[in-house]
């Protein structure tokens, strides 16, 4: 059993908690996830790891209502308890296990896009704290659907806000505002990443393709065990079967077949929406 | 006298009905049944069934205990060599081991050794008159790491708690089990009242079990042995890798592995209602391979509603899995379409299984295991429409340990490199199983954790 020890809407639909969790607090690193369940008759649920802090032995989650078991995850309250969390899991992000030599002279550029904002956090401060030069691009529907601005803000050098109705910072998407600061504000970067929706993932790989900067993508297919077991989160990368879980969650954009991991994506989709209108109300 | 008396029957669900439940088929031996079938035993100067026996239980003892009544006795015999006999009399491949040996067998029908293993744990466990030995931890014993709650790590683990070592077995699932917990179907051991019950066992002898917990990933083999204070490990890891036949195709929905398939509703349990995984077998499903796992999955597939297909590349005489299964799928209405290979799988517009390209197949020379290999009939091409497909192709064992652990080698198949008595190539670390064979079957598995379990005594006692 995981101890729930806080719990905060971030917007009506994304909850971030910080649950107690010593031994994968002390493993994790930034790029990995975790698989949660809530219940005993919930689902493994892969979620990417937000934050983790090795002396308080937590780590922190961030989860979007989806389906009735990301319902069963959020309707957990402080002090609650998970049924199970394990990880973490995956490989962690290329940059660390680059030496600081490598390190050194590069540009990292995020692109960050709804709930995959949160997962960016740990990544942008891991580079940011070692020194290497870091701007982040968060990007939402509207202002208010924004997460993990402040504490992206202290995480890099430059951040850049997108809400596609303008309500704040840049008008328009992300990958807009990336071609903006390279076109036209002579912004160079010698690395991409993009966290967010599949197809969000999709285009900022087709602008970094245009800007000529190499890009990595974290990829959030369906799984089940998480540790090379099912396959479910098979993948094209470079015309070869991979397995997200264990291969990944981070790969080359530009070897991704993302149109084939977004068909995958929705496998379930039929079953899924009849659980979810039995449970959630 | 006693070879005059047939063979007793065992009770099974009717077919038609189990079809469409996930109730265990086979209702077992009754007090009166299992003496009456344990009476044909002859006792045997040189018992073969022991021999052919991969955790060397003393058949012809128990059997004759069980012919006297005793079953609690016969419990204890039991129990001195097998960890799990509810589980065993129910999934191991008697006709190969003790069965198979069994005098009887050369004229008439063997003894049903696997149904009065199965009746002895049965019956003791409802009466609760198990008297396996229980062992209180030493607070001075010394600690070892079982890697795996599968059968070889349960055997393992269970010899160890018997001398006194203090064991902690590590699981990465949520479930202890292994694949007895995420592999098999209900309708063949029952989770609740069979598995949950023997492992509980395991517990009672003083066996930890930490669930949740990926060894290479949550924490390291070097870190058990270095700041837990764990002085020896067994890896029993499995074989838990799918593999795929590359062919065209298999990234379109509705193609998945047996091992998603069957976990989904075994571990996940989608078979419930009260349960929210889901579960997709669609109206038609092609299950391809020939193994246990396959009869697994087309009968689980059928369960769920869907006209299910056998498809392999062989004959029936050289399917892998155990006849019981067999004849159990058949009886069930699996269909088997047998010397048939897949060479594509075909989508829809959507990107969803629309049919399975096959090709037909003739045995031609044997190969080096054996068995005459097939060979495709040129021009021989057909369709089978389907909306899902199962590939139940084997297993291959984990990377992950070998990976993170320095000093451990692996074969080009991953299998870990050990010697018979599951010494790895780093002191101190032993393995066994399929994490050291490749995918095999639950006895052979606990065969090897129990002699990994003597070496670790060994190595213990003059380290």
């Amino acid at each position: 059993m995981f101890k729930i020890l806080k719990r905060q809407m971030l917007t009506p639909n994304i909850c971030k908690m910080v649950v107690a969790a010593p031994r994968i607090a002390k493993s994790a690193l930034p790029g990995q996830f975790l698989i949660v369940l809530a219940n005993e008759e919930g689902e493994r649920i892969p979620l990417t790891i937000s934050d983790y802090d090795r002396e308080e032995g937590t780590v922190t989650i961030v989860t979007q209502l989806i389906g009735a078991s990301s319902a069963a995850i959020i309707a957990k309250e402080e002090g609650e308890f998970f049924r199970d969390v394990v990880g973490p899991l995956g490989n962690p992000s290329a940059f660390v296990k680059m030496d600081e030599e490598a390190l050194k002279g590069q540009r990292y550029i995020f692109i960050a896009g709804g709930l995959g904002t949160a997962p960016v956090y740990p990544q942008a401060k891991w580079l940011h704290d070692r020194g290497v030069a870091v701007d982040v691009i968060i990007g939402a529907r509207t202002k208010d659907l924004l997460i993990y601005t402040e504490e992206l803000g202290s995480a890099c050098d430059n951040l850049y806000l997108c809400t596609d109705d303008g309500s704040v910072g840049f008008h328009g998407v992300g990958t807009a505002c990336l071609e903006d600061l390279v076109g036209n504000q002579g912004k160079e970067y010698t690395q991409a990443v993009a966290i967010g929706p599949m197809i969000m993932m999709k285009f900022a790989t087709l602008t970094c393709k245009k800007l000529n900067i190499p890009i990595d993508v974290s990829l959030n297919m369906l799984m089940v065990d998480g540790t090379g077991m099912c396959g479910a989160c098979r993948v094209t990368v470079a015309g070869k079967t991979r397995f997200a879980c264990v291969d990944g969650p981070e790969f080359n954009g530009y070897d991704v077949d993302f149109d084939e991991a977004m068909r995958r994506l929705g496998q379930y989709k039929a079953e899924e929406a009849e659980v979810k209108a039995k449970y959630v109300k | 006298m006693a070879e005059r008396i047939p063979r007793v029957p065992v009770r099974e669900q009717d077919p038609k009905v189990r079809a469409h439940n996930f109730e265990e088929v086979c209702y077992g031996y009754n007090l009166e049944e299992a003496m009456t079938e344990a009476s044909r035993c002859l006792h045997c100067k040189n018992p073969r069934c022991v021999t052919a026996c991969p955790v060397s239980i003393k058949i012809p003892e128990f059997i004759a205990k069980v012919k006297e009544g005793d079953i609690a006795g016969a419990a204890a015999i039991i129990g001195e060599d097998s960890s799990l006999p509810a589980v065993c009399g129910r999934v191991c491949p008697q006709e190969t081991q003790c069965e198979g040996s069994c005098v009887l067998g050369v004229k008439g029908e063997s003894v049903a050794i696997g149904k009065l293993e199965r009746f002895v744990a049965d019956h003791s466990a409802e009466s609760d008159e198990t008297s396996r030995p229980k062992a209180a931890v030493n607070p001075d014993a010394k600690k070892v790491a079982v890697i795996g709650s599968g059968p070889a790590g349960l055997a393992c683990a269970s010899d160890l708690a018997k001398w006194g070592y203090d064991v902690t077995i590590f699981e990465a699932l949520h479930k202890a089990g292994g694949v007895l917990e995420y592999g098999i179907p209900e309708f063949r051991l029952p989770k609740d009242a069979v598995l949950k019950r023997e492992i509980n066992e395991v517990k009672a002898l003083g066996v930890k079990i930490e669930t949740d917990v990926i060894i290479g990933r949550t924490v390291t083999i070097d870190s058990l042995m270095d700041e837990e204070g764990f002085e020896a490990v067994f890896v029993g890891t499995g074989a838990g890798l799918p593999k795929f036949m590359g062919i065209p195709g298999e990234n379109l929905n509705g193609v998945f592995s047996a091992n998603e398939f069957l976990t989904r509703n075994n571990l996940m349990k989608a078979f419930r209602e009260d349960y929210l995984t889901p579960i997709h077998a669609g109206k038609k499903c092609c299950v391809v391979g020939g193994g246990n796992v396959a009869m697994d999955a087309a009968r689980t597939a059928l369960r769920l509603g869907a006209d299910t297909s056998i498809i392999y590349r062989r004959t029936e005489v050289e399917l892998p899995a155990r006849k019981e299964e067999v004849h159990h799928a058949k009886e069930e209405g699996v269909d088997f379409q047998m010397l048939t290979n897949p060479v594509e799988i075909i989508g829809d517009e959507n990107g969803w299984v629309k049919a399975l390209k096959c090709i037909r197949m003739e045995l031609g020379e044997p190969d080096e295991s054996g068995r005459r290999s097939p060979v495709p009939i040129p021009g021989s091409e057909f369709e089978i429409p389907t909306e899902t497909v199962i590939m139940a192709l084997g297993t291959a064992p984990n990377p992950l340990i070998v990976n993170t652990t320095k000093g451990l080698e692996a074969t080009r198949r991953g299998g870990l490199v050990a010697d018979d008595e599951g010494r790895t190539t780093r002191p101190g670390i032993f393995a066994g199983g399929d994490a050291v064979t490749g995918a095999a079957t639950v006895i052979l598995a606990m065969g090897a954790g129990r002699k990994a379990a003597k070496a670790i005594d060994e190595y213990l006692k003059t380290k």
